[in-house]
């Protein structure tokens, strides 16, 4: 909200300038944005003229030779406006006078005459739009009286952000109020405590009669009517009091409502009684469906969730949000109806976002205004009425307030406060807070009794909120910092944390960097990994490509792969920890009971990476392109930190889409275990999806995913100590001869089957495939080590053992070659 | 033939400067054939020790034995001498060009910076005594919004502001969700951080992303006070941004807070001077010296209602909630102009900021 300095002051003024005020509201909760310097800087130079006698310029059409009295002798000024006459009262420049936009005013020669000054418009004051006009100003200070007498010519602008509980900071006797409490200086009497006095003949009811058709939309409708109503322009006091505010100055009477909404709060809305159809006024829900076009020209489709006003024929505004082009008030009008009504809160904010229309009367009833103020606030614009318009106020008022709110109390235990805050306030200093803020507080015993004023009605209700509000005005910051006592405060990383940061370590030590990329993706990247289980569907996306929860690490890695691709790198290895998705299996929580710790969807904590190259070249060594392998090695040094050991399978037909069928794995927890990942090449269409297919398929994408949950579920708890062996190994290689369809996996289960206890390990240290073997074979060469825990091995129990495991390579078809 | 004792002295003279000269150890092997071979004279005289008359056989036999022992030594000590000579001159004749780079060693990757700076804060809250918690990332409404004291109308509730899968269940907009969840878990006294990704619905420009990352704080015991949140506060900032760092809390508004404090911190770009060493208005506080930095606040009566029955009588307990975005601290402290380089996967940029260590 944009507060004017010199507004502000008029209603208290505690002597300090514009930032210092500034520093107090933001440590008070009203947060500075900016402070802006509006109208001239400095007052010196503007004073009060008197058009003494107006002439035409001898050698100019258009220009008027004027001798203006500014209250040291009369001065000639040249001035270009065409209603400058005798006579009247104007704002004059006097040279050396600074203009609004820097410029220093000198003495001009204006086609051979001096004009020692210059007349001014509205316009070159910043408060207005009227270019060619000069302003004319009522006959109250005599000439050569400082300009700044009249309006603040120079001022500031305190932007500030109100805190959605503060309906009463949105306006200017508000935020005084704050610096009242703030400071103690001295805050004037409320605007809208008096009241202008009716007069004439009839009542408010024979000009107009008012419907609530539904009272849950609107907690107060007051209404009053004005006759003999002069329109034409405010003064400059109070236009630069709009200016100020971000408002343009429009008639007397919108301008009214205006300054009532921005002095204290209120909204209001002023019709042309001629214009409202039937004299009557229906509030009333919109029909599904129906139109109205608002007052800056947009046509809106309302639903029934928003509140219209109408008149006997159509709707004449969005309740609370902005008013439509019918009824308005022109130059024409000399009945005017005020309307000052109370909308429900959320449902002038749901109408607002609805429509994306936001305005200031918006920005404050969604904040909740007091059925109070509607009523307060019409006062003001009555005595305004009275004054700027000359309009005569019909007695009586409009007053439909179906469910008046009972006055409000609340209790502060000062101990309370203290122990809460960690620091002791006096109750004098509370007592005296609560007072400026308008609480009305009596204090006995420690316990202070407060009446909570309408204006805070929304938001302080309990003890706690009477504590924020005396420390935010006490002063948070004087609050020493002092650290708890930390009873069973034993600082822990629980166990899969740990053990995802040990692994997210050791991937990057191979060579990965880590990307963090979003959790949605589009439909059409699962399309592209071929992914048809329906996924977790967001209901209200921002685009097509944040719709979808993922299923896989993969959009979003692919996405960056391909994006540094383009880039022109050519050696990638990404990886990311995160959450995948899947529609949740819970059955919906009842509304407003806890669920009880339920989860609403399947998240499951996932590893996964892709990579373009296993090793990059160097002076050294030459590349290695990424293939199965060098993902499998990643999975195993994951694998490896969890402790478990998994089967690798080939993917199921139709399993996992987005796999190469031939050159990928499915990863069990055991051999018949839940899946809990897999590792390999991805599949060709899916990398041509992304344009990752060179010409010839000659880049090679592969990657893997790893279920962390699962994986830190099956962790071993507590590893125990094997006993180690003193005795000595027996070292034994051996040469195996299989077929090609026989895996690396049959061999070695073959040879640790046949080996029994006593072989202690298995390594495969050389694949050999060639003519000394026979086409369609191959040859594996196995490091095994035998060891007893208990004794040396004697040369026959190793024989015994390689016999044994000839016979086991026998049953899969596989021979020892010599 | 001369006087034994006078020739032993000559041969011992000769094989000595023979030993000197040798230039090499084929040299040196002629020299040691030469006066201890098998046909040398000294090997002769010792060998022939028995031919010699009766008194003079002991002097020459002591005296042969000590010049062969003499000329061993010599020759032993020559040997070693040379033939390092000879590797070094042999290994010098196959050089490396040490000026070509270190075996190259295989790169390691990268830390997210996010990760960094995650990991660096839940570092200095495990110090303090909070133990790190996540929570789901698709959230029940109720733990969201209604147990954080956020009711059907307010206006954080709006679907235009929070993506959501049906009327019970959204992406969590913040990660204060976890408040609730653990205190129906854990009874009081409770010490917990909570970071993770959050989600909003906002259309993405330099400073606003769909989704980000927070690191929630909450503490609650019988005795837990606004003052000793400030406490927390202090000591985290100082240890994320140094020690000379001091904070500043401000009134603020939160539905799950009260009272609630914004929280900021002392420039650490500027040293919370508003200016920069060269006389530019910092751009990191924008001149305030004060740097926003986190939302806190004492636990809400109306939250801790929602527990009460595992220990959270807000008659009983109180506490304070914190909340810090992770993203804005690694913006700030790394100078990074745009949130959406966090998630752009661009190896250029992740490379930029090392381990984190
Ligand atoms: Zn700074």
């Amino acid at each position: 909200m944009r507060v004017s300095f010199s507004w502000l002051r008029a209603y208290c003024d505690p002597e300090l300038n514009a930032q210092q005020v500034a520093d107090l509201l933001t440590g008070s909760g009203t947060e500075l944005e900016r402070i802006e310097q509006i109208g001239v800087p400095e007052a010196e130079g503007f004073v009060i003229g008197k058009v003494l006698s107006v002439d035409p310029h001898p050698d100019a059409d258009r220009l008027r030779v004027c001798s203006v009295d500014t209250g040291d002798g009369a001065r000639t000024i040249v001035c270009g406006a065409p209603n400058v006459a005798a006579g009247q009262m104007v704002a004059v420049a006097l040279p050396g006078a600074v203009m609004p936009d820097g410029t220093k005013l000198g003495e001009a020669k204006l086609r051979g005459i001096r004009s020692a000054g210059m007349i001014l418009s509205e316009h070159e004051l910043g408060i207005g739009e009227e270019h060619d006009g000069i302003m004319v100003l009522a006959d109250e200070r005599p000439a050569g009286a400082p300009l700044s007498d009249v309006f603040a010519i120079g001022d500031q602008v305190i932007e500030v952000e109100v805190n959605p509980n503060r309906p009463d900071c949105m306006s200017v006797y508000g935020v005084a109020r704050e610096l009242h409490a703030l400071t103690g200086a001295p805050l004037a009497e409320d605007p809208t405590g008096p009241d202008a006095e009716p007069s004439g003949e009839g009542r408010v009811e024979d000009h107009v009669s008012v419907e609530i058709a539904d009272p849950e939309i609107c907690l107060r409708f007051t209404a009053r009517a004005f006759e003999n109503v002069q329109i034409g322009p405010s003064p400059p006091w109070l236009k630069q009091r709009l200016t100020a505010a971000g408002q343009r100055p429009i008639s007397n009477v919108v301008d009214i409502t205006n300054y009532v909404m921005l002095l204290a709060g209120q909204p209001l809305h002023a019709f042309d009684l001629d214009l409202v159809a039937g004299s009557r006024i229906v509030v009333r829900r919109a029909a599904d469906g129906e139109r109205m076009t608002t007052l800056d020209g947009v046509e809106r489709t309302l639903d029934p969730g928003m509140a219209l006003i109408c008149d006997g024929e159509q709707p004449s505004g969005i309740a609370g949000v902005m008013g439509g082009q019918v009824s308005e008030v022109d130059q024409q009008t000399t009945r005017v109806l005020i309307e000052a009504a109370t909308w429900v809160g959320p449902n002038v904010l749901r109408t607002s976002k609805r429509l994306g229309l936001r305005s200031e009367a918006s920005a404050r009833f969604e904040r909740q205004l007091h059925p109070a103020l509607a009523i307060a606030a019409q006062r003001l614009a009555a005595r305004l009425m009275v004054e700027l318009c000359g309009a005569r106020l019909v007695p009586g008022t409009i007053d439909a307030y179906p469910a008046a709110l009972p006055e409000r109390t609340a209790t502060l235990r000062l101990e309370r406060m203290t122990r809460l805050l960690g620091s002791e306030i006096s109750s004098a200093d509370a007592v005296a807070i609560l007072t400026r803020l308008g609480f009305d507080p009596s204090e006995s015993a420690g316990v202070v009794e407060v009446v909570v004023p309408p204006w805070r009605d929304g938001d302080v209700r309990r003890e706690t909120d009477l504590i924020e509000e005396v420390a935010r005005i006490h002063g948070l910051d004087r609050l020493p910092a002092t650290l708890p006592a930390r009873r069973n405060a034993v600082g822990r990383r629980p166990r899969d944390q740990r053990l995802r940061a040990a692994a997210e370590d050791a991937i990057r030590g191979r060579g990965l960097s880590e990307t963090i990329s979003y959790s949605f993706t589009s439909q059409a990247n699962l399309d592209r990994l071929r992914i048809a289980e329906e996924p977790l569907r967001i209901a209200n996306p921002l685009g097509e490509e944040q719709a979808v929860m993922r299923p896989t690490l993969l959009t979003g890695l692919l996405d960056a792969l391909a994006a540094n691709i383009t880039r022109g790198e050519t050696d990638i290895a990404l990886f990311e920890a995160a959450r995948v998705f899947a529609p949740g299996t819970t059955p919906a929580p009842i509304a407003d009971a806890s669920p009880g710790g339920a989860r609403a969807a399947t998240e499951r904590m996932t590893l996964g990476a892709v990579l373009t190259v296993a090793e990059p070249g160097t002076w050294r060594s030459a590349r290695r392109a990424a293939d199965f392998y060098a993902a499998r090695a990643l999975v195993e040094a994951v694998l490896g930190i969890y402790g478990v050991e998994a089967s690798f399978a080939p993917p199921q037909p139709g399993a996992r889409p987005y796999l190469h069928p031939a050159r990928s794995a499915v990863l069990t927890h055991g051999p018949r275990g839940p899946e809990v990942g897999w590792a390999g090449e991805l599949h060709p269409l899916v990398l041509r999806a992304w344009d990752l297919d060179g010409p010839s398929g000659e880049r090679p994408v592969t990657g893997f995913e790893l279920d962390l949950d699962q994986l830190a579920d099956a962790c071993p708890a507590t590893p125990t100590y094997a006993a180690i062996s003193d005795f000595p190994a027996v070292r034994q290689d051996i040469a195996v001869v299989v077929a090609e369809e026989v895996t690396a996996e049959n061999v070695l289960a073959a040879v640790r089957g046949g080996g029994g206890d006593l072989l202690e390990t298995v390594e495969l240290f050389d694949l050999f495939r060639g003519e000394q073997v026979g086409a369609g074979k191959k040859s594996l060469a196995l490091a095994l080590e035998f060891r007893a825990p208990d004794r040396t091995l004697t040369d026959d129990e190793v024989v015994a053992r390689r016999e044994a495991i000839a016979t086991a390579l026998g049953e899969i078809g596989g021979a020892l070659r010599a | 033939m001369a006087d034994p004792a006078t020739r032993l002295n000559q041969i011992r003279s000769e094989a000595e400067a023979a030993i000197a000269a040798a230039k090499g150890t084929a040299e040196l092997e002629q020299a040691r054939v030469r006066y201890l071979g098998r046909k040398a004279e000294l090997t002769r005289i010792l060998r022939s020790i028995g031919e010699l008359p009766a008194e003079q056989r002991g002097p020459v036999g002591k005296g042969a034995n000590a010049v062969r022992q003499v000329l061993e030594a010599l020759l032993a000590g020559r040997e070693s001498a040379l033939e390092g000579a000879e590797l070094d001159a042999a290994l010098l004749a196959d050089p490396l060009d040490i000026t070509l780079p270190g075996d190259p060693a295989r790169p390691g990757g990268e830390m997210h910076l996010i990760t960094q700076t995650r990991r660096e804060m839940e570092e200095i809250f495990l110090g303090l005594g909070f133990t790190v918690l996540e929570g789901p990332e698709v959230e029940f409404d109720y733990y969201n919004f209604t147990a954080l004291n956020i009711p059907a109308h307010h206006p954080a509730r709006l679907s235009q502001d929070s993506l959501y899968f049906d009327d019970q269940v959204v992406l969590r907009t913040h990660t204060s969700p976890m408040q609730v969840r653990a205190m129906e878990a854990q009874e009081p006294p409770i010490y917990i951080v909570v970071p993770g990704r959050v989600y909003r619905r906002d259309v993405t420009d330099a400073t606003h992303v769909p989704m980000f990352h927070q690191l929630e704080g909450l503490a609650i015991d019988t005795d837990m006070t606004l003052a000793d949140l400030r406490g927390v506060l202090l000591e985290f900032v100082r240890a994320m941004f140094g020690t000379e760092r001091s904070i500043r809390l401000r009134a603020g508004y939160f539905p799950f807070t009260e009272p609630s404090v914004e929280v900021d911190v002392s420039c650490f770009a500027c040293s919370a001077t508003g200016v920069l060493a060269d006389g530019r208005r910092c751009n990191v506080c924008k001149g305030t010296t004060w740097i926003e930095i986190a939302g806190a606040g004492m636990v809400d009566p109306n939250v801790l209602g929602f527990v009460a029955g595992n220990g959270y009588d807000p008659e009983r307990v109180q506490g304070f909630a914190f909340g810090f975005g992770i993203d804005r601290i690694a913006m700030l402290k790394h100078g990074i102009p745009d949130l959406r380089l966090f998630f752009s996967g661009d190896l250029r940029f992740l490379g930029q900021f090392g381990s984190g260590a």
